[in-house]
C-alpha cells in the first residue's frame, strides 16, 4: 500500500510539469473482447496512461448480456469500479436514480460537450434530470448489412444492392453450399437484425410509432407484417449459422462460407483486423441498402460515485480523455465506429465509415432500441426473436407477440 | 442441596457448551440468510422492483405474466422431462454398473476411478466438452460421416425439439458415476449370509437384486434420490455451457430464466416470482415426502 502511494506520489511529481496534480489507479470495465475491440481499447488506455494515471483494465468476456449484470451487482453491492461501459440509454437509468452513479456536468460545461458532441441526441441520453452522467465515445449504428464478395463470386452472381437482391442471390448461395445470411445464436443478435430490419423496410416513422410510442396497433398493422415476411427470408437464410458469439458470425463472412451478415458497424473492426478491404473484399450497406438511416446508438462511460478523492479527480481527467480529439481518432478508427465530436478530421476512415459519415452530416439519423425502451422490454424481445430464428413458428405468431410486448413495453 | 439444584439447572444449557457456540454461526446462516433471504424474495416478488428493489405492490401481476411467458412455460417442460428421465436413468445406469462392478470382478478400482472420474469435472468443463462431442461439424456426426456412413445425422444440440436429450446425455455421463459410488456402498452392505441363504434356496440372482437387496437399501436409494433431486432443480452452469438455452429458447430452464430476468433484463420482480414459483414446485414435491419419510416413522 505504501509502496504504492509512493509510486503515486512519483508519478504525480514527473507529471506535474503537465498541469495534473494527481494521480491514480482507475479500474475500468468493458465488454470490448474481440480483436477489434481488444485493439480500440487499447487506444483508450494509451491515452489515459498519457496523462499519468493508470488505466486498469477490467474486460468482462462474453458480451454485453454477461457483462452488464456483474457491473451493475459490482456497483449496487458497494465495490463500484473507477468507469464502467454501458450502451448509452437507459441501462443505467436506475443506477442514476438511485444516486449511484457520478454527475459528470461540471466537467461537460467546462469542456463544452455541448457544443462539440454531434448529434445533440447523444449527450440527450446522457443527461437525467438535467444533468449529465456518461461521456459517450462513439456512435454505433446497427443498420448494415456485410457482404462478402468472394461468396457471391463462388455462387456466380453480383453483390447485391438492396436486402430484395439479396434474397433473390439466396438460392445460388445455398447451391455453392455457402449460408446466405449469418446470425450467430446469442439472443440480442436476431432481436437486433430484426429491428434493422424494421427501420429499413418499413422507414423511420413506423419504428418511431412502434418503439417510441409504444404503439401496439401499427406493430400489430400491415407494415409491420411485411417486416415479419422479411423476418422469415432471414430466418430461413440464416439456417445452418451453427454458431454463438457475433465475431464467429461475422468470421463467417469474412472467409466467405456466409453470404452476409446484419450487423452493427463493430463488425467492421473484425474485418479491418482480417486485412480485408472495404469495397474490395467486402460490401457493406448501410440500411440494408434501403432505406439509409442510422441509429446513434453507441458506447458511453459511466462514473460511479467515488469516496476516494484521488480516484475522483481521475475520473475528471478519464472523461475529458475520452472526448479529446486526438483520442477520438485514434480509438474510432480501430473500433470501426464513428465519432461523437462532428469537428475531428477522420481522414483515414475507410470507404464504409465514409459512407456512414455522410449519413450522419445529413442528419439521417433516429435513436436505437437501447435509448427507447427498457431493458426489461428489450429482454422480451430477445426472447420472442431468438425462439423465432431456432423454430418454426409462423410470422403471424410472432407478430401477435411482439404486439403484446409492444403494449406492455416501458 | 439447593445449591446443587441451582448449579444443575444452567448446566442443561451450558453442557456441550463449546459445541452450541460453535453451531451459533451456522444457525445465524440458516436462519438469516437461508430463511430471511427466502422471505425477503417471496416478499419482493409481489412488488414492481425493477433494477433495485422497491417498495410498490402490484399484487400478482409478476406472477400473472410469468405463466403467460413462453419461455417460462418451456423451462418448466423442459425441466419436467430433464428432471424425469435424468432420476430414471441415474438409478437405473447407476444401479447396474454397481451390481456388475460387485461381481468380484478384476481391476475394480481401475473400472471405479473411469466411472467415478467424470464427477471429478465442474458442469461447466461437463458443458463444454459434450458441447464439442455433439457438434455437427466436428463431434461424433462428423466421425461417424467419415468412416462412409455420409447420411449419418446427429444433431442434438441444434435440433429444438429433441436439445434437452442432449444435455441430458452430458448429465448422465457426469452424475452416474457417483450414483454408483453410493449405489456400490449399498451393496457392500448387505451381509454375504443373505446371498448365500438365497444360493442354497436356489433363487436366480436377478431376483435376489429386484427382491431382496433393493428392498434392503432403502436408506441409500433416498439418499441418492435426494442428491439427484436437488442436482435437477438447480440445474443451470450446463444448460449455460452447453446450449446457452439455444438454439432459440429450446433448452431454456427455470434457473436460468430467473437470473436472466433479475440481471439482464432488470427486472428483480420477475425473477423473484420465477424463483418463488421454483421454491414452490420443489416444496411441493418435498414436504409431502419427508412428512411421510421421517414423519411417520417416528410415531410408529
Amino acid at each position: 500500500m505504501k509502496l504504492r502511494l509512493l509510486a503515486a506520489a512519483l508519478a504525480a511529481t514527473v507529471v506535474l510539469p503537465l498541469g495534473i496534480a494527481n494521480a491514480a489507479d482507475l479500474e475500468v470495465t468493458h465488454w470490448w473482447t474481440s480483436g477489434g475491440e481488444a485493439a480500440a481499447v487499447a487506444e483508450l488506455a494509451k491515452a489515459f496512461d498519457a496523462t499519468g494515471n493508470k488505466w486498469v483494465d477490467g474486460a468482462i468476456a462474453g458480451s454485453g448480456g454477461t457483462a452488464r449484470p456483474i457491473m451493475v451487482s459490482r456497483i449496487t453491492g458497494g465495490d463500484p469500479m473507477g468507469a464502467t461501459q454501458f450502451n448509452h440509454g437507459r441501462q443505467a437509468e436506475e443506477l442514476v436514480q438511485a444516486g449511484l452513479m457520478r454527475d459528470l456536468t461540471d466537467v461537460a460545461t467546462k469542456e463544452h460537450w455541448k457544443d462539440i458532441i454531434k448529434p445533440a441526441s447523444l449527450l440527450d441520453s446522457c443527461t437525467i434530470d438535467g444533468k449529465i452522467y456518461c461521456a459517450p465515445v462513439n456512435i454505433h449504428s446497427w443498420q448494415w448489412l456485410w457482404l462478402s464478395n468472394a461468396a457471391f463470386k463462388t455462387a456466380g452472381v453480383e453483390v447485391p444492392k438492396n436486402w430484395d437482391e439479396f434474397v433473390a442471390a439466396a438460392p445460388a448461395l445455398e447451391k455453392a453450399g455457402i449460408v446466405p445470411l449469418a446470425i450467430g445464436g446469442q439472443p440480442w443478435q436476431s432481436a437486433g437484425a430484426f429491428d434493422v430490419l424494421i427501420l429499413a423496410l418499413s422507414g423511420k416513422d413506423t419504428f418511431l410509432k412502434v418503439f417510441g410510442d409504444k404503439d401496439a396497433e401499427v406493430a400489430a398493422g400491415p407494415e409491420i407484417a411485411k417486416v415479419f415476411k422479411a423476418a422469415d427470408d432471414a430466418r430461413r437464410m440464416s439456417k445452418g449459422t451453427n454458431v454463438q458469439d457475433w465475431n464467429q458470425a461475422t468470421n463467417m463472412v469474412i472467409t466467405g462460407k456466409a453470404g452476409g451478415q446484419i450487423m452493427g458497424d463493430w463488425a467492421q473492426g473484425e474485418f479491418q483486423l482480417a486485412g480485408q478491404k472495404a469495397g474490395v473484399d467486402y460490401t457493406c450497406l448501410p440500411g440494408l441498402g434501403v432505406n439509409p438511416v442510422i441509429a446513434t446508438g453507441g458506447d458511453a462511460f459511466y462514473f460511479p460515485l467515488l469516496k476516494d478523492a484521488e480516484k475522483s479527480k481521475a475520473q475528471e481527467v478519464l472523461a475529458s480523455t475520452l472526448l479529446d480529439p486526438k483520442t477520438q481518432v485514434a480509438f474510432n478508427l480501430k473500433k470501426g465506429s464513428l465519432p461523437v465530436r462532428g469537428d475531428v478530421d477522420l481522414g483515414a476512415a475507410n470507404d464504409c465509415m465514409k459512407k456512414g459519415l455522410e449519413i450522419l452530416a445529413k442528419g439521417d439519423v433516429i435513436q436505437w432500441t437501447d435509448q427507447l425502451l427498457s431493458a426489461d422490454s428489450q429482454k422480451q424481445k430477445e426472447d420472442l426473436f431468438s425462439e423465432f430464428f431456432a423454430s418454426s413458428m409462423t410470422s403471424e405468431d410472432a407478430q401477435k407477440r411482439f404486439a403484446e410486448i409492444i403494449a406492455s413495453a416501458d | 442441596m439447593t445449591g446443587q439444584a441451582n448449579a444443575g439447572r444452567p448446566n442443561q444449557l451450558l453442557r456441550n457448551l463449546q459445541s452450541k457456540i460453535a453451531s451459533i454461526p451456522m444457525i445465524l446462516t440458516a436462519v438469516v440468510i437461508f430463511l430471511g433471504g427466502t422471505l425477503w424474495t417471496v416478499f419482493y416478488s409481489f412488488t414492481n422492483s425493477k433494477l433495485l428493489p422497491r417498495l410498490s405492490f402490484v399484487g400478482l401481476d409478476q406472477y400473472e405474466r410469468l405463466w403467460a411467458a413462453p419461455r417460462w412455460l418451456v423451462s418448466i417442460q423442459n425441466l419436467a422431462i430433464y428432471g424425469v428421465f435424468s432420476l430414471i436413468f441415474s438409478l437405473v445406469i447407476g444401479f447396474l454398473l454397481a451390481a456388475l462392478m460387485d461381481q468380484k470382478i478384476r481391476f475394480e478400482n481401475t473400472f471405479r476411478t473411469i466411472f467415478l472420474y467424470p464427477f471429478a469435472l465442474s458442469f461447466i468443463v461437463t458443458g463444454l466438452v459434450w458441447q464439442w462431442i455433439l457438434n455437427p461439424e466436428f463431434g461424433i456426426q462428423s466421425v461417424v460421416r467419415s468412416l462412409g456412413w455420409s447420411t449419418f445425422s446427429f444433431d442434438p444440440l441444434y435440433t429444438p425439439s429433441i436439445v434437452i436429450y442432449g444435455i441430458l446425455i452430458a448429465a448422465l455421463w457426469q452424475g452416474t458415476g457417483l450414483v454408483m459410488c453410493l449405489m456400490l456402498a449399498g451393496l457392500r452392505g448387505i451381509d454375504e449370509d443373505i446371498w448365500k441363504a438365497s444360493r442354497v434356496d436356489g433363487i436366480p440372482m436377478w431376483k435376489t437384486y429386484v427382491f431382496i437387496v433393493i428392498p434392503m437399501m432403502r436408506a441409500v436409494f433416498i439418499t441418492t434420490l435426494v442428491i439427484i433431486a436437488s442436482g435437477i432443480v438447480r440445474v443451470y452452469d450446463l444448460v449455460v455451457a452447453q446450449t446457452s438455452g439455444g438454439p432459440g429458447i429450446a433448452s431454456e430452464v427455470p434457473a436460468k430464466y430467473v437470473y436472466d430476468y433479475m440481471f439482464q433484463a432488470q427486472n428483480l420482480g420477475q425473477g423473484f416470482a420465477a424463483s418463488t414459483m421454483m421454491l414452490l414446485t420443489v416444496a411441493i414435491i418435498v414436504v409431502p415426502w419427508a412428512y411421510l419419510e421421517f414423519g411417520g416413522r417416528k410415531r410408529g
